[in-house]
């Protein structure tokens, strides 16, 4: 939404502040000023001049020499190579020392251009003539300007006035964010009651006269409305002996002032309305409405219509369209047919003022992919006693411009009159809401400054038909905080009962995992959710697998972010391989988010979504140190049961030799392994990858900080070596779990602190040296007991394989 | 006798105090104090005194032995000072040679913002509460005053499942969910994941982080929002932060209000970093509609609330000076390196 300062002044005549201020009062008060552009910004010493005399210059063929009145002391000379100076014409001069805003092909220089007395080819020249384009505009907006020259007033203007001003250049522009609830202010005149109430200024409305001759519209059009829903107001009138031509120059400012390249009259009109009441109208050429007639239906299905843009579109049953007797002529809000439009040779205009649903014209218009003027303001739903005013405004407006005659009357359809809201007026509870002490007298002058009356007798605050948004004690309570002042509102800390803040055991655990990883040298690394369907082809998953079943999103940017994840390790691939091509050397990363996992699909109940730690690396370590990594984590996460890796061979994305399943108990918590070369190639690393991949949802099942001490040891430890010879295929894991099961009460540590495979063994063997401990709490162990103890565990290693080592 | 016992003290200091290392020093120890040694010969010797020379005598050889044990004994401590500080300097180190370091990775710096978020708020007994990225619709709209063909819905560019399911745009539902639980009162941050379909660039992504606040209780107000706020932009940005707020508009809040700070690069002069303006846009916030509080079977007449939600990556672009969103994403370890 666009403004014009000058405009919004003449609403409210009392206005006078500078660009500035008005932004940033206005946006303190509700009005987001987003920017401003003075169109005067970087011209000065500009005044109107009247050419005397053109004569030859001596040394130039293509430069004259012009003497120029400036209204006052003798004119001024000024050389200059225009094509269209005349004798007698009117134009700006910008004097010695003056600025324009940039060169006459309508570069514009940020500070303008300077313009200083200077020879030309020998001749002095006091000034300079100034095209359109010098001046910061276009023939865009000046139609009357020439397409290459001088622009040459065409209506009477003082000589040696101010020529910015005399061109409405003197305007400035503002630009909002006006918030949806706000229909109101996507008008000029609902911009100027906020302008008003912000600086305390009357307000003007402009006055709207009955016009129309002594016929009735009735006469030349009838209405029919079939879904008052889609349109809870239409409102019909004709303008007869219609006169196209250019609309007058005050209006055609205005327009510029909001940056509307004006037309014609007929249009201008229309588009003046709009900007002014924020109400699109439709002129309609009355000789195409086939029965005189207008029907406001929706469309059948595959329905074709041609907008007046020459677009052909293929309709649906939700789009409302305008009608005549017999065929459509427009779509409803949108745009109108290419089939009614008005051209120079119209006689009779109907003008339409209604009013459309919001929600199916917004839907309509993305349906149709249009999104017109009209479409935009429509689809914010506007306020059907608004239509009223602005075909009264624009039939006034055809009367003051001398474009055509008013017939009398109209014709409106209008079944369901909307009233503005009513809201129980409850001072207290406002004061309560907001924290002030604000008095009653003082929010029904806020509330009165735009249009919200009081009425004693019932204690109800009326709100005007156009504030949809005031329906409840805190709609109100906002008119007074903002006409108050936001600033003004004291900064306290709420009281009350206090609360037991911070983190739940999950977050807590999650931290720990995320802090171990970090201190095992991994960084955090953040990824999308969504992802491409290739991912699992990447990933080198069996088309069959089920974990291929990923919820799809209906709408997503493109098919690289359609899935959502089932697996995490895409992000962490991605990423290592994006620092593998930026050749950082060795890269270890982890992440902590979510993969979503489809009860069913296509989906009728929320996904399971379950939180994983995903570690990966490149350039440093192995397997072993990955693991390290893994049981750190788990130890932070206080997961205190036996921690169990199987071997497993069939994860397709993992080397078949180097991959375990982590199991704590029997509760399976994730996995780690060597990257695949083939899938770490499908990332373009060239080098071994290590990944682990945790489920922190059942770590926090298993999350037990539950610590008890125990008493120091008083005795004496008796540790034996144990040195064992096993074939290659025989598990550490499960030696030391031999061990451990066959320890007796005093066990109390088991170690491997050896491995070897090489010469002095037999191949195919491996040599495990274990250091066992045992300790009795209460007593000093004797040789005896411990040696029993061995001996069992001796007797069924051998049954595992593994001999002692001689 | 006495004199000998002179020249015996005289003899040992002397040695003693001659001694340049511990071994000498024993030398002079046994020599003179040892069984063999002089003063033990010294007391051998007493035999041949009278009955009442002899206690005399002893003490004279005691206090002797004494003097040159003390001195000894000094003495030592001197030398052992001295090796100490011989094999001290032979190990001397290049104290500038490079640290030894176990590799410690960095956190990203939405989580290092996150957390400093989550200090304040949790000091201030807000408790975290988190929930479904992907969501109903009735939470992530309907539930916050957003109902069907709400223009917002547009607005925020929503991902969507099917037609009751959406990736949910805002943190908010979480709150809902939380309220509709019943136990106030109520005071909690929902951080996490939020999605909107915006194409990737500079300053847009469509999955990004956002924190939203929110407190129930009987009598919040609106100046209590604005306490809490300045308080979180203090903590977060500076003591010299000072904030702003501008009427603003959420279906879910009213009156709502969209709060500014102080440009924490020039102090709110005015600079390229704010865009002139002294001030940068941090947070959206305001009242709970009443119609949310209703939805989520609170009295809006016996309690009010106060929301707000703030974008993680723009507190962690604008506080690391950071000038393009992607690289949150890209997880170059050049770039995360620097957060540590």
């Amino acid at each position: 939404m666009n403004t014009s300062l000058n405009w919004i002044k003449e609403y409210v005549p009392g206005l006078n502040c500078s660009a500035q201020e008005y932004t940033d009062k206005m946006t303190l008060s509700g009005t987001k000023v987003e920017g401003f552009e003075c169109a005067a910004d970087n011209l000065d010493k500009i005044v109107v001049g009247k050419i005397l005399s053109i004569d030859k210059h001596p040394d130039a063929d293509k430069l004259v020499i012009c003497k120029v009145d400036i209204g006052k002391g003798e004119p001024i000379q000024i050389v200059t190579g225009a094509p269209n100076v005349v004798v007698n014409a009117l134009v700006p001069v910008v004097l010695d020392g003056g600025r324009v805003a940039g060169d006459h092909d309508g570069h514009k220089t940020p500070g303008g251009i300077e313009i200083k007395a200077g020879e030309l080819r020998g001749v002095m020249s006091n000034g300079m003539m100034c095209s359109i384009e010098e001046l910061g505009s276009s023939k865009d907006y000046y139609p009357e300007a020439p397409d290459n020259g001088i622009y040459i007033f065409d209506e009477d203007v003082e000589v040696g006035s101010d020529a910015i001003k005399a061109l409405g250049l003197d305007d400035v522009t503002h630009e909002y964010e006006i918030t949806s609830n706000r229909v109101d202010c996507y008008a000029t005149i609902g911009i100027a009651i906020e302008a008003a109430a912000t600086f305390d200024k009357e307000f003007k409305m402009p006055e709207i006269k009955e016009t129309g001759n002594s016929e009735n519209a009735s006469d030349y059009i009838s209405v029919e409305v079939k879904d008052n829903k889609l349109c809870s107001r239409y409102i019909a009138r004709v303008v007869k002996n219609v006169k196209i031509g250019p609309s007058p120059k005050w209006m055609q400012r205005r327009l510029k002032g909001v940056g509307i390249r004006p037309i014609n009259n007929i249009v201008d009109i229309t588009n003046y309305v709009m900007e002014e009441f924020g109400q699109p109208m439709h002129a309609y050429d009355l000789s195409t409405v086939e029965d005189n007639k207008i029907v406001v239906r929706t469309a059948d299905n595959g329905e074709k219509f041609t907008t007046l843009d020459g677009q052909e579109h293929e309709l649906t049953n939700d789009i409302l369209m305008i009608c005549d007797g017999k065929k459509p002529i427009g779509i409803a809000g949108i745009m109108g047919g290419e089939n009614s439009m008005i051209t120079d040779s119209v006689k009779t205009v109907l003008f339409e003022a209604a009013c459309f649903d919001g929600t199916n014209i917004r839907l309509s218009s993305k349906k149709l992919g249009m999104r017109t003027d009209a479409s935009g303001k429509f689809e914010k739903g506007l306020d059907p006693n608004t239509a009223l005013l602005a075909i009264n405004r624009a039939c006034q407006l055809m009367e003051e411009l001398d474009a055509g005659e008013v017939v009398g009357g109209m014709v409106d359809v209008y079944p369901n009159v909307r009233t503005g809201n009513e809201v129980k007026f409850e001072p207290e509870k406002i004061n309560k809401l907001l924290g002030t002490d604000v008095s009653k007298e003082d929010m029904i002058k806020y509330f009165e400054k735009v249009f919200l009356t009081y009425d004693a007798a019932t204690g109800m605050i009326k709100v005007p038909s156009w504030r949809q948004d005031i329906h409840c004690m805190a709609d109100l309570a906002e008119e007074v905080a903002r006409f108050y002042g936001y600033d003004k509102i004291p900064m306290t800390l709420p009281g009350g009962e206090s609360t037991m803040g911070g983190k739940n055991k999950s977050q807590i655990v999650r931290d720990k995992a995320k802090n171990a990883a970090r201190f095992n040298g991994f960084s955090e690394a953040m990824c999308f959710s969504f992802e491409s369907p290739k991912v699992f082809d990447k990933l080198c998953i069996d088309a069959a697998d089920p974990i291929r079943n990923a919820i799809t999103i209906l709408n997503p940017l493109g098919e690289d972010y359609s899935i959502m994840r089932t697996l995490s390790l895409e992000g962490i691939l991605t990423s290592l391989s994006l620092n593998y091509a930026h050749r950082n050397k060795a890269v270890a990363l982890y992440e902590m988010a979510k993969v979503y996992l489809p009860k069913e699909l296509p989906l009728k109940e929320l996904p399971e979504e379950r939180m994983k730690l995903t570690l990966g690396m490149y350039g440093m370590g192995d397997f072993f140190e990955m693991k390290g990594a893994v049981e750190d984590i788990l130890n932070e996460c206080g997961v205190r049961a036996n921690l169990k890796y199987e071997a497993v061979k069939d994860i397709p994305y993992l080397h078949p030799g180097r991959a375990a399943k982590i199991f704590a108990g029997n509760v399976e918590l994730g996995l780690i392994g060597e990257l695949h070369p083939q899938v770490a190639g499908n990332y373009d690393i060239k080098e071994k990858v290590y990944i682990a991949v945790l489920d922190m949802d059942d770590i926090v099942k298993l999350s037990d900080y539950d610590i008890k001490y125990q008493g120091l040891a008083k005795f004496p430890a008796i540790t034996r070596d144990l040195s064992l010879l096993t074939e290659k295929s025989v598990l550490a894991g499960d030696i030391e779990a031999c061990i451990r099961r066959n320890g007796g009460e005093y066990l109390e540590k088991v170690e491997l602190f050896d491995v070897y495979e090489g010469d002095r063994i037999a191949e195919g063997f491996k040599s495990l040296a274990y250091s066992v401990s045992f300790r009795a709490l209460d007593k000093t162990l004797e040789d005896s007991i411990v040696n029993k103890q061995m001996d069992i565990i001796i007797n069924e290693l051998k049954a595992l394989g593994a001999q002692l080592r001689q | 006798m006495n004199d000998k016992l002179r020249e015996i003290k005289e003899k040992a200091i002397k040695q003693i105090a001659e001694s340049e290392d511990l071994g000498r020093l024993n030398d002079a120890r046994v020599e003179f104090l040892g069984k063999k040694g002089e003063l033990s010969q010294m007391l051998k010797s007493m035999k041949d005194l009278t009955e009442e020379e002899r206690p005399k005598f002893g003490q004279l050889v005691n206090e002797t032995r004494q003097a040159i044990e003390d001195f000894l004994e000094e003495t030592k401590k001197k030398l052992e000072n001295k090796e100490l500080s011989l094999k001290l300097e032979k190990e001397v180190i290049d104290v500038t040679l490079p640290a030894k370091k176990i590799n410690v990775g960095a956190k990203h710096p939405c989580t290092l913002a996150l957390e400093e978020v989550e200090r304040i708020f949790s000091g201030m007994g807000y408790e975290i509460v988190e929930g479904p990225e992907i969501e109903k619709d009735y939470y992530n709209f309907e539930a916050l005053n957003i109902p069907a063909n709400h223009p917002a819905k547009d607005e925020q560019d929503t991902f969507y499942i099917n037609s009751d399911i959406v990736l949910r745009t805002q943190t908010s539902p979480v709150q809902v969910r939380t309220m509709e639980k019943g136990k106030l009162p109520l005071r909690m941050i929902s951080p996490g994941r939020v999605f909107r379909s915006d194409e990737i660039d500079a300053t847009h992504s469509p999955s990004f982080h956002q924190i939203e606040g929110l407190i129930v209780d009987k009598n919040v107000t609106l100046a209590d929002l604005k306490g809490t706020l300045e308080m979180f932009a203090k903590e977060m940005f500076g003591e010299n932060t000072r904030v702003k707020f501008r009427p603003h508009h959420f279906p879910f809040t009213e009156p709502s209000a969209e709060m500014d700070v102080s440009c924490f690069k020039c102090g709110g002069k005015g600079c390229r970093f704010c865009k002139g303006s002294g001030w940068i846009e941090i947070l959206g916030c305001g009242m709970v509609h009443p119609n949310v509080l209703n939805m989520c079977n609170i009295d809006p007449d016996e309690y009010s609330a106060f929301a707000f939600g703030v974008g993680l990556e723009r507190i962690a672009l604008l506080k690391y000076e950071i000038d393009d969103l992607r690289l949150l994403y890209e997880n170059d370890d050049r770039f995360l390196k620097q957060f540590k």
